[in-house]
């Protein structure tokens, strides 16, 4: 699919993200350049704060604020969207871009029953009546799993559990049929059996309507599953990109290696898990050369002072200088 | 054996989910009950874990907040050093047997006020139960709590907005770890974090257990972190366990046909192209639950008997199953 050569459905062009703060800008996204074919699923894994959701929420023009794309082009079927005005990017989204956030709370407002959500996004969208929209509704709820549906559609978010509510999020992003799905975190309060549901629904999208999306998530297994390429993302910047199976098998870079080796499996006994020694340095300080070296176990003295470069290793491409003919050497 | 800190029995919630009364005069809809938690035993010993696992929507958020008296129970006792806490009428004896225990919520986002800086956050235990005499004191131990979750100190003047979803959820285990609790319910602790972090929450957790003896019940959709965490693990199918056993027990031998289920449905890691099997049929709702055994519709071995009368927990081999299969020892043994 990556190798076709129809247009891509979206395109990200070395996107940058910053947020103005008291001890200066905060550069959550970093030089982030990916695209996604029709179709295509493409991962975003990567280190808690390392900018996954941001590079979703820049796509969907809802940056929180004080954030702003600071340069860098957001393509939509060749279309640059990430200048439109605040109303022509609002039809847009919910139209041709569905999002599913993080936070299911901040898709559903606690005031006005599933349904009555449900029937409103469902005739803004499309051209229903009433009735019409609210059977559309039940069909939806129904796909996510959400037992007796006709009947839960009249309660309240809060009377849902936390896996009911992110499903009823997931079908409201689904719901206009989109082209492109922003799913940030989609299955992470779900339990495996409602997860692969939720993955047949959207690869069964994705082959029969062309639908593109970008799967945010740090669950490997759903990854595995569903995912056609991957991006692992580290303090702003893309440190490995390329087919789902290189990247979770023989990951590459240093980082994507120690993520690969934190993963709890079944039945393996071990006292404690593998965890990647050091934490993240903060946005603010990111420091110069490869924003991963303090924690890096194969750093040279050139990851110290230069920024590495994404390069083709394989079918990937990897930003690390141990790949690069010059190494990591000064 | 010794007195399990904490023991449920019998436990009930019930939430009335009709539509307004009018609605009901008007349309002639009926009232309408979700039996969320429906008759639920268990214990568990000090110093160790038992994990809830189960479908969405099938309770274990609602035992959590009954456990930690978040929701008032319809029914049954929860009993915390053999003190049952559904019936103390001395509201002091219970707010101090409650601040030995903490919760950590399913969703960080809604735990967590935004309008405090997360110091404040993380310092409001400490305070509230008078751990340290000077401001210094105070601020150098959320300052431990930060670097403990992988955040750092000097975060801790910021609000909870200016952080990534994973981020604030740390947020919380920091500020539920922070009164140095005895009892701790961690309802989806880790579900929002990525797996470098989750190993070292995980650890984290561990150590704490090994070094002061920590009680943990513990919720996760993660079967390989439960496998990791546990010591005992139940299994909920809609309000009720349907089996409970010792983690490599489950593992390695499930009884319960939904514990089979659920087992093999477990995402393939090594990407061998085998398709997970999800549990056939449909979810049934805990409003009109299936009569008889509530898992009959989608159970493989269901007959006459599983459709009109529902099984109890009973022990087999130290371990505690709800099936009338198991019992009449007729179901094919796991391969
Ligand atoms: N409103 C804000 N003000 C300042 N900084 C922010 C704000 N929102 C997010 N950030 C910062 O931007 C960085 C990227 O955040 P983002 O939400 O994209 O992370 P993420 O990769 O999605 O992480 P997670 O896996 O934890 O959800 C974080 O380090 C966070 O601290
Ligand atoms: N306040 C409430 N009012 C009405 N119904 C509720 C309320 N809280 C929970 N329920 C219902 O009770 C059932 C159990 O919910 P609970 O939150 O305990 O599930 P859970 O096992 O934690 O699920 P999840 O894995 O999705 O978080 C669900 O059907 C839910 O809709
Ligand atoms: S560039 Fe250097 S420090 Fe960065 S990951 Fe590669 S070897 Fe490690
Ligand atoms: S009691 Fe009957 S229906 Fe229920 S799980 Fe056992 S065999 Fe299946
Ligand atoms: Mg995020
Ligand atoms: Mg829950």
């Amino acid at each position: 699919m990556s190798t076709s050569k129809q247009q891509p459905l979206l395109e990200v062009r070395n996107l940058r993200v910053e947020f103005p703060t008291r001890r200066g800008s905060l550069i959550a996204v970093d030089g982030v350049s990916m695209e996604i074919a029709p179709g295509e699923v493409l991962g975003v894994v990567g280190e808690s704060g390392a900018g996954k959701s941001m590079t979703g929420n820049a796509v969907i023009g809802l940056l929180p604020s004080p954030g702003r794309v600071e340069s860098g082009e957001i393509l939509l079927e060749g279309e640059r969207i990430d200048n439109l005005p605040y109303e022509q990017m609002r039809k847009i989204r919910g139209k041709r871009i569905g999002a599913i956030f993080q936070d299911p709370l901040t898709s559903l407002n606690p005031l006005y029953t599933v349904g009555e959500q449900l029937v409103e996004t469902i005739q803004t969208h499309l051209d229903l009546s009433e009735k019409g929209a609210k059977d559309r509704a039940v069909d939806l709820l129904e796909e996510v799993g959400i037992p007796s549906a006709r009947e839960r559609i009249d309660h309240y978010p809060h009377q849902f559990s936390g896996g009911m509510r992110q499903r009823v999020v997931i079908a409201l992003a689904l719901c206009a049929e989109p082209r492109l799905i922003i799913a940030d975190e989609p299955t992470t309060a779900l339990d495996v059996s409602i997860q692969a549901q939720i993955i047949t629904l959207i690869k069964k999208l994705c082959r029969e309507h062309g639908t593109a999306v970008m799967l945010v998530t740090h669950d490997m297994g759903v990854i595995a599953e569903t995912a056609d390429r991957v991006a692992v993302m580290y303090a702003g910047r893309i440190a490995e990109i390329g087919p789902v199976a290189e990247v979770v098998k023989n990951a590459n870079h240093p980082y994507t290696h120690g993520l690969m080796g934190s993963i709890p499996k079944v039945g393996h006994e071990v006292e404690r898990l593998t965890q990647i020694d050091g934490s993240m340095p903060r946005l603010t300080e990111i420091p110069t050369g490869c924003a991963f070296n303090p924690r890096c176990t194969e750093k040279g003295p050139r990851c110290m002072v230069e920024r590495p470069i994404l390069e083709p290793v394989e079918n990937s491409f990897v930003a690390c200088w141990k790949f690069d003919p010059e190494g990591t050497g000064a | 054996m010794t007195e399990p800190l904490v023991k449920a029995k019998g436990i009930a919630r019930y939430f009335d989910v009709s539509p307004p009364l009018l609605n009901r005069l008007i349309e002639g809809s009926k009232r309408q009950v979700v039996k969320a938690v429906d008759g639920v035993d268990f214990e568990i010993e000090r110093g160790q874990t038992l994990s809830l696992v189960g479908e969405s929507g099938c309770g274990k958020s609602t035992i959590a907040r009954l456990v930690v008296g978040l929701y008032e129970p319809t029914g049954g006792s929860i009993e915390f050093e053999g003190v049952d806490l559904t019936a103390l009428d001395n509201r002091k004896e219970e707010a101090k047997l409650r601040g030995r225990m903490q919760m950590i919520f399913q969703d960080p986002y809604a735990s967590l006020n935004p309008r405090w800086r997360v110091q404040d956050i993380v310092a409001e235990p400490i305070r509230h139960k008078k751990m340290f005499d000077t401001r210094a004191e105070v601020t150098s131990r959320v300052g431990e709590l930060l670097s403990q979750v992988g955040l750092s100190p000097a975060d801790g003047e910021k609000y909870p907005h200016e952080f990534s979803g994973g981020q604030r959820q740390r947020i919380s285990i920091a500020r539920a770890l922070a009164s140095n609790p005895e009892f701790l319910v961690c309802d989806e602790p880790t579900s929002a974090l990525d797996v470098s972090v989750q190993a070292q929450i995980l650890n984290l957790m561990k150590d704490l257990q090994r070094k002061f003896g920590l009680t943990y019940l513990f919720i996760s959709h993660d079967l390989a972190v439960v496998d990791h965490v546990s010591d005992r693990i139940g299994v909920m199918y809609l309000g009720r366990i349907c089996e409970l056993a010792d983690t490599r027990e489950l593992f390695s031998n499930p009884r319960h046909p939904y514990s089979r289920f659920l087992l093999d449905a477990i995402p393939d890691l090594d990407m061998t192209g085998k398709q997970r099997i999800p549990v056939a049929g449909e979810v049934p709702s805990p409003i009109n639950p299936p009569s008889g055994c509530t898992f009959h519709p989608r159970c493989p071995f269901a007959n006459d008997r599983c459709k009109s009368e529902q099984p109890e927990l009973r022990d087999v081999d130290g371990t505690q199953v709800a099936c009338h299969g198991v019992e009449e020892n007729r179901l094919e043994p796991t391969g």
